[in-house]
């Protein structure tokens, strides 16, 4: 090992000595690059990588420093950081500790800005569709701003102005990096107040800051500001900074107020106003309805006018009545004279002398007419009378008894020949018959008997076809080759083949004691 | 005008009130209502009229400020805001 005159440090030497070496050449130090990877620790010291396209630093920032931050640092976005470089001698490793840091210029800030509008537009969040109209008239009108400052001051005088009212004012940071987290919370906390409960629901939101840099509006920039004022149900009014400066929650929000004064006048109508319209509405109201009246009590009196007089009505009847009247009397009077002048005419006509007259003629003519039919009867009567004396004496018996006679033999000959001829006949008919009846016992049923089968009747002698339809019971009688025997049914009968063109074939039990087809065997 | 006011009027936001008043007294206006309803419409909007003024009366200013409870209840306090 070579003698040097090099000290020999520690570990621990060394790395303190490069620690101040570090630490007093660039206690102060004004860098610019892109953020890296950027996390928060639980304590809130935050935790950042610097670089450019050649080198990365670590960096980090104490809670104080962070909470101080106008804006939210973000992977990407380029900064210039001021702090001092240092160096952590447990691992040796330097890290800038930075006091301050800004964005690197607007350009930066707008270019993230136009990015996340364009991604949270892609979302519909900005959608007019999801715009709602102002109440008119609101009851409770949350407010989400700063307690402190001219903001909420400046709402609540112009809400005086027009139309005081009740008004709830979520207080909240409006800068630094827990702006965001409570604006948002107070808007949600003011859609979750149930309607009744102990703190009233407003029924319109106004989200207020006075005016700032681009960097001290950031906090309305961010998405879960914008998120929240997009998800309200509450109509909300946006009014941040001056008319020229835009945050992504003017977007998001149901209308945009150009300054928080802006906000409290699109909040409420002008109450004088309105009192002064409803004044002249009740004026109108009462007026009209006066009109009305009198318009109708107009029309009443000239309708009335045109009535005519009730006597007027019944004048014309009363003396068309009185003229009937007039006349009833003297028609009545004429009537009942004419009638009895016509009773006078009948009278005179309906005499006991004509009458008896009339019965008198008629009797005359009877007896004549009865005069008439008796000598018109012995006339009719005497020439026929003559006629038949004639054809009796034409009428003789003993001509008849010889035609009697003569036909009498001629049946008794006839009755001779049919006696010998019939004695012929029924010779060759008994002949005839002795074969026929040999031919018929040939072809008897007899026959078949003997070779197995049998003939079955009913118990009125028909026979007997089908089985299927005899009951239970039913007395049968068996004629075989040698005698005849009386059977009763026993069994339900076992359908066969219903057509005997079927092949079935023959169940062993079933053994019908009339075969099916008993017909054929004759 | 102490009559009872009907339950839906009652309810009626102060716009709508207004709105259907206008109507009416334009009705009445015209003249060509006939008299039953006229009365019963002028009635309506007397008591309209009258829901609009409460509405109106009802116009006291009241600022609370929300207090956040550490449960995360929410409770109101008088605002006593510097500048008042």
């Amino acid at each position: 090992m070579a003698i040097t005159n090099s000290p020999e440090y520690s570990v621990s030497e060394l790395s303190n000595a490069l620690k101040r070496t570090v630490e007093e050449t660039y206690d102060h130090v004004r860098v610019r690059g892109e953020l890296g990877r950027v996390t928060v620790a639980k304590s809130g010291h935050v935790y950042l990588d610097m670089k450019d396209d050649k080198a990365v630093i670590d960096a980090i920032m104490w809670k104080g420093v962070a909470s101080q931050l106008s804006f939210r640092p973000e992977e990407g976005l380029e900064v210039v950081a001021t702090g001092r470089l240092s160096t952590f001698p447990g691992r040796s490793k330097y890290q800038i500790i930075i006091e301050k840091m800004e964005p690197a210029g607007a350009g930066a800030l707008m270019a993230l800005l136009e990015e996340r509008k364009k991604k949270l537009a892609a979302e519909g969040l900005f959608s007019p569709d999801r715009k709602r109209a102002l109440p008119f008239l609101p009851r409770v009108i949350g407010v989400v701003t700063s307690p402190t400052g001219a903001v909420i001051r400046d709402i609540l005088h112009r809400l005086d102005d027009r139309f005081p009212r009740h008004v709830l004012l979520w207080p909240v940071l409006v800068q630094g990096d827990k702006a965001a987290e409570q604006i948002a919370a107070a808007i949600e906390g003011f859609n979750a107040i149930m309607p009744g409960g102990a703190v009233p629901r407003p029924d319109l939101l106004i989200v207020a800051r006075g005016g700032g840099s681009i960097e001290d509006l950031w906090c309305f920039n961010e998405e879960i500001v914008v998120r929240a004022a997009a998800a309200s149900e509450i109509p909300l009014i946006s009014a941040v900074g001056h008319e020229t400066d835009t945050t992504l929650i003017d977007y998001a929000s149901d209308r945009r107020a150009p300054t928080p004064t802006g906000a409290a006048e699109m909040a409420v109508p002008v109450r004088l106003d309105l009192l002064e319209r409803l004044d002249g509405q009740r004026q109108r109201l009462g007026a009209a309805l006066l009109r009305t009246l009198e318009h109708k009590g107009a029309d009443l009196r000239a309708a009335a006018r045109g009535l005519p007089r009730p006597d007027s009505l019944i004048a014309d009847k009363t003396q068309s009545l009185d003229y009937l009247q007039r006349r009833l009397g003297p028609a009545l009077q004429s009537g009942m004279e004419r009638r009895a002048n016509r009773l006078a005419l009948l009278e005179v006509r309906l005499r006991p002398e004509a009458m008896a007259r009339d019965v008198a003629e008629r009797m005359r003519r009877l007896e004549d007419l009865s005069r008439r039919l008796k000598a018109g009867l012995s006339q009719q009567i005497a020439p026929r009378r003559q006629g038949l004396q004639a054809s009796a004496q034409r009428l003789v018996p003993q001509r008849l008894a010889r035609m009697t006679k003569d036909k009498g033999d001629a049946l008794s000959q006839m009755m001779a020949r049919l006696g010998r001829a019939g004695q012929a006949q029924s010779k060759a008919q008994a002949l005839r018959l002795k074969s026929l009846s040999s031919q018929l016992e040939a072809y008897s049923y007899q026959g078949t008997l003997q070779r197995g089968f049998a003939l079955v009747r009913d118990e009125a002698g028909h026979v007997v076809r089908e089985g299927r339809a005899l009951a239970y019971g039913t007395g049968l009688s068996l004629t075989f080759g040698d005698a005849t025997r009386q059977v009763q049914v026993l069994g339900e009968g076992d359908v066969i083949a219903p057509s005997p063109s079927v092949k079935s074939k023959p169940r062993a039990k079933a053994k019908p004691q009339t075969p099916p087809e008993q017909g054929s065997l004759f | 005008m102490s009559e009872s006011t009907p339950q839906e009027i009652t309810n009626m936001p102060f716009e709508a009130a207004l709105a259907e008043l206008e109507r009416i007294v334009q009705k009445l206006e015209s003249g060509d209502v006939a008299l039953e309803e006229s009365i019963s419409i002028y009635e309506r909007g007397a008591a309209l009229r009258a829901h609009c003024e409460t509405k109106l009366k009802d116009a006291q200013a009241k600022v609370e400020k929300i207090m956040l409870g550490e449960d995360g209840k929410i409770s109101t306090a008088p605002a006593d805001l510097d500048a008042r």
